[in-house]
């Protein structure tokens, strides 16, 4: 028996993990999919929110201003990266500055430090090329950008290595109350937990329905989200807002945290809660609306297209705590922007909820820091030459757009929680990510991964279940 | 009296040919611009051949395939046996550009040969 | 620091032939950098005939024909590292890759001749919209899995984009026990070879569909099917002519990209159309003793042309290596001015003090043009007026000039090179 079990490994799942894991708990993170990060969590724009875009006194409110906060120490306690960029939402006519000044309003009454409104003049000298429209915008200096995955990842393996077990290809089927908590039924066995909680994205109405009468409905609202080649990362050097107007929240243009240049997302709701394609019209959308606030935007360099769901619930605010008529049923549901940049104080908050309830003790051993996979670019010279003397794998260029070695996949394969698919590998360490997406390093990727997991080629995957790369080999059917 | 229809690969042009055959006589053709359409229509109605490139197993090798060909044309009707008898075959290290991996492909009369050296 | 006399950059077929080249015009010290495990380049995986008409007057496969620059490169002794990435060149032309036995490494070069090849433009340069299973591959990456390693990307395909590369893999595909069930190329024309259309899709009746493209990709882990449609003539798919395939597998040939994230790192102007440096006469790029060939310049049609350009460039690297400064000295540059259907020209400035007695001038047009003129214009003199019966974007058209012609206009300023419909 468990004390708790987590659903879903995404971002929020994991940061629970991560902040119950300081207990003296046993605990286990259920997911459907084989790896850490593959829903909502993975296509994102992946945006630290500076806090003025909730309403005041909301619960989204007050997680985004402290998980903004906590973002810095935790990138460098878990070694994922961050940068605090600062953000610009632009105002394109004068009439719209009562809108401006809302948000500014909103954001201070949130507690958003900082915050300035900038003309014209100023705009266009902190953003070169802004749109000759711009009439003035909200710059806000305590937002930034982060890398979506592996601060999910890093989260994953310190709770991990502190004691959180996580089952991968595992999808609950049902629940049921029992004496002291709940069991859960899956297709990969039935668990039981003292409590539960609810962090499945898309899905959690879905596991919510099965235990409480007061019926939540969660609508997958699709994002679109263009993708260009780090020739273009240093167009904005902000995350560039539109002002929520006619066209509903606009569409971003903003550098990435590893040096592209992220256009998105489209908001369009859909029932299928695996509905991830994009569509002409997304993709025409997000480019036409990115061209409003941002000029110049070099098209020709879109090396991907990607859409994402967020988890919209109806009354649009975070439903985090206990279910009133499902004892021991924690909700972390209708988490969506700003859910990424919460995720830390999401996981504190479900935390000291879990920890009220149980009463849990606090490890001695608790180990608070965690190493990313190496990236032998931020080593000095003689580093780097230690290093391949050691390990000749990270003298070896596997992925040549992205210049990650062997070395680095191995070590993103051998890790607690480490990648068993391509798109795993992708994800901890950017081979396949680059211009020429995959081309040249997935069948060296596919030999490594197979080598190091001691599977056949047939069993590698882009990511898990049939998502298989080769079905067989040559003249086999003839 | 029978038609063909074919389309020359001599240039980019892309002449559309046709042929008229009597049986197995080529009456004429018609459709090319110049004289490299009639002789590839002629020999194509009558004798159409062609080089098969494929691969083959390798053991014991820096890698696991080594390419080979048909040394020289083979009827075009001959291609998938041709293929098929390539089915299951695996030669040793090394191999050598040139080396006959298996005589007389599909009685054809041609030897399939290595076309890469896997040492 | 180790030093060489010329440093190349990549051992596929542009990089032998140069260093073969560089060799034989008396330069000792040659370096050929290569990144993956042997020299070869990708004709190692191009097992199909058709290679060496021009150079060798017979078919070879591409493994064959890179065998006989390999064999002559070994006999004449060139340095060759394998495995070897090339991290990045300065401007001094300090080169520095890396590898496993040696890790990080610096080598001064007093030449460079770049020779990285291309890439194949993906998916997402396409911007398909649809979902993002497994099952989608480039066609080279579908030829590696095949040809060099032996695996069977899928079963049933579709193939997007008809260059020369989708209709060969369309033919190997079909050979290994898959079914092809269509090639859709964007383009009114297919950008590939008649003779590959022909022998790759109509001997096994694979059909070919002009003025289509695909709009949508199903399937959430594996590829289940694709959606065509045909397009209008600015390439927009046109509403209700929507056809659903069954498939496991798509594969991409849709355009090969040069590979110039170096040469961009190390400063050299680039040519906006042909995504390669911009070089004179010698292939020589803005950087002095830095050169350019193969498909890092401008992509080819046929590697026969490839061998033939390197080795200009060899030549050139070794004639800069011997003469230092006075290679650059003096001369006039004629400016190549491309317009008219005709994209660009490699190269785009002559001196004509420095070139050799023949120079071929190397382009692409923009479209298929029937009994159409090739001309070039010595300023407002037409000079060159040569009767096609044919030209098309597939292929690439050269003009020829010559030293003594060019030595009768020392007034000239532009060579102005257009198609003239007749």
């Amino acid at each position: 028996m468990y004390d708790v079990i987590i659903i879903g490994a995404g971002v929020s799942g994991a940061a629970t993990a991560r902040e119950l894991s300081r207990y003296k708990v046993k605990a286990c993170v259920i997911e459907k999919e084989e790896d850490v990060c593959c829903g909502t969590s993975k296509a994102n724009s992946a945006i630290v929110h500076a806090g003025y875009d909730a309403a005041e006194g909301s619960l989204m409110a007050k997680l985004n201003v402290r998980g903004n906060q906590m973002m810095e120490q935790l990138s460098k306690d878990l070694d994922f990266p961050f940068k605090k960029n600062g953000s610009l939402v632009v105002c394109l006519h004068e009439e719209d500055m009562p809108n401006l000044q809302a948000l500014y309003d909103r954001g201070v009454a949130n507690g958003v430090k900082e915050l300035r409104i900038l003309n014209r003049e100023e705009l266009k000298e902190m953003e070169p090329n802004i749109s000759d429209q711009a009439y003035a915008a909200l710059y806000a200096p305590t937002a930034g950008i982060v890398c979506p995955f592996n601060l999910n990842i890093a989260m994953a393996e310190n709770a991990n290595v502190n004691g959180v077990e996580f089952k991968f290809d595992t999808e609950v089927t049902d629940l049921k109350p029992i004496d002291e908590g709940w069991e859960i039924h899956t297709n990969n066995g039935v668990f039981q937990t003292r409590y539960v909680v609810n962090a499945a994205g898309v899905y959690a109405d879905r596991l919510h329905n099965m235990v409480s009468e007061k019926k939540i409905h969660i609508t997958p609202r699709r994002g679109d989200y263009c993708l260009l080649d780090k020739s273009a990362g240093s167009h904005v050097s902000k995350t560039i807002f539109a002002l929520p107007g006619k066209y509903g929240k606009g569409i971003l243009v903003a550098p990435t945290v590893h040096g592209n240049l992220i256009l998105g997302p489209t908001a369009i709701d859909i029932e299928d809660k695996e509905g991830t394609n994009t569509t002409r019209e997304g993709l025409d959308q997000v480019i036409e609306r990115a061209e409003m606030n941002v000029k110049n935007i070099p098209l020709r360099q879109v090396i991907t297209s990607f859409a994402g769901l967020r988890a919209h619930e109806d009354g649009h605010e975070f439903l985090i705590g206990e279910v009133e008529d499902a004892k021991g049923f924690i909700d972390c549901a209708g988490i969506e922007s700003p859910g990424l940049t919460s995720a830390p104080a999401i996981g504190e908050m479900v935390a000291q909820i879990l920890k009220d309830k149980m009463d849990l003790e606090e490890k001695e051993d608790f180990i608070a820091t965690r190493k990313g996979v190496l990236d032998p670019n931020t080593l000095s010279r003689e580093e780097r030459m230690e290093l391949i003397k050691e390990k000749p794998e990270y003298g070896n260029i596997i992925c040549r757009c992205e210049m990650v070695t062997e070395g680095e996949i191995m070590d993103a394969i051998n890790r607690p929680l480490g990648a068993k698919s391509l798109d795993g590998v992708k994800r901890r360490t950017r081979a396949g990510m680059g211009r020429c997406q995959a081309g040249f390093c997935s069948p060296r990727t596919m030999e490594i991964l197979a080598r190091e997991r001691h599977v056949s080629m047939f069993e590698i995957t882009k990511s898990g279940g049939d998502s298989k790369i080769v079905t067989g080999t040559n003249k086999d059917s003839l | 009296m029978e038609e063909r229809k074919l389309t020359c690969i001599g240039c980019p042009m892309g002449c559309p040919l046709t042929v008229v055959m009597n049986g197995e006589e080529v009456v004429s053709v018609t459709g090319n611009t110049c004289k490299r359409g009639d002789v590839y229509a002629r020999k194509e109605v009558t004798n159409p051949t062609r080089i098969v490139t494929s691969t083959v197993r390798v053991s014991g090798g820096s890698i696991d395939m080594v390419s080979v060909k048909t040394k020289e044309d083979i009827p075009k009707g001959k291609i998938f046996e041709c293929v098929k008898a390539l089915k299951g075959i695996e030669v040793p290290a090394p191999v050598h550009i040139g080396d006959v991996i298996l005589e007389n492909v599909a009685d054809t009369g041609v030897d399939i040969v290595a076309t890469k050296n896997v040492e | 620091m180790r030093a060489y006399d010329i440093v190349i950059i990549g051992g596929g077929p542009a990089g032998l032939a140069a260093a073969i080249s560089a060799k034989k015009s008396g330069v000792d010290s040659v370096l050929i950098l290569e990144r993956d495990k042997e020299l070869g380049g990708i004709l190692n995986q191009c097992i199909h005939n058709g290679f060496g008409l021009h150079t060798f007057k017979e078919e070879l496969t591409g493994p064959e024909y890179a065998g006989r620059f390999i064999d002559q490169a070994k006999e004449l002794n060139i340095e060759y590292k394998l495995n070897t990435m090339v991290m990045d060149i300065s401007p001094q032309k300090v080169v520095t890759a890396m590898n496993r036995e040696e890790g990080l490494f610096e080598i001064q070069a007093k030449a460079v001749v770049l020779a990285m090849g291309c890439r194949e433009r993906s998916r997402g340069a396409l911007n398909i919209p649809g979902y993002r299973p497994a099952g989608i591959f480039s066609a080279g990456t579908a030829q590696r899995l095949v040809n060099i390693e032996g695996y069977m990307p899928g079963r049933e395909v579709v193939i997007l984009g008809s260059g020369d590369i989708g209709l060969i893999m369309a033919r190997r595909m079909t050979f290994e026990g898959a079914k092809v069930k269509v090639v859709a190329e964007l383009m009114p024309y297919s950008g590939g070879l008649k003779r590959n259309i022909v022998q790759c899709l109509d001997d096994y009746d694979i059909p070919l569909k002009l003025s289509h493209t695909v709009v949508d990709i199903k399937g959430k882990e594996r590829l289940e099917g694709i959606t065509l449609a045909q397009v209008d003539s600015h390439g927009k798919p046109i509403p209700g002519t929507e056809e659903e395939y069954s498939c496991d597998t798509l594969l991409l040939s849709v355009g090969l990209i040069p590979e110039n994230e170096i040469s961009r790192g190390m400063g050299v102007d680039m040519n906006p159309v042909t995504s390669g440096p911009k070089v004179n006469e010698s292939l020589e790029t803005n950087i002095e003793g830095v050169f350019a060939c193969g498909n890092v310049l401008h992509v080819h049609d046929l590697v026969d042309f490839v061998s033939e350009e390197a080795g200009t460039a060899g030549r050139n690297a070794a004639e800069y290596v011997k003469q230092g400064e006075a290679h650059r000295q003096g001369g006039k540059e004629i400016k190549m001015n491309p317009v008219e259907g005709v994209r660009y020209t490699v190269p785009g400035t002559i001196n004509v003090d420095r070139m050799d007695e023949n120079l071929t001038v190397r382009f692409r047009v923009g479209g298929v043009y029937k009994n159409c003129y090739i001309s070039a214009y010595f300023d407002d003199e037409r000079v060159i007026h040569r009767k096609r019966p044919v030209v098309a974007p597939g292929e690439m058209e050269e003009i020829k000039l010559t030293k003594e012609q060019l030595l009768k206009y020392p007034d000239l300023q532009t060579i102005t090179v257009k198609i003239e419909e007749a």
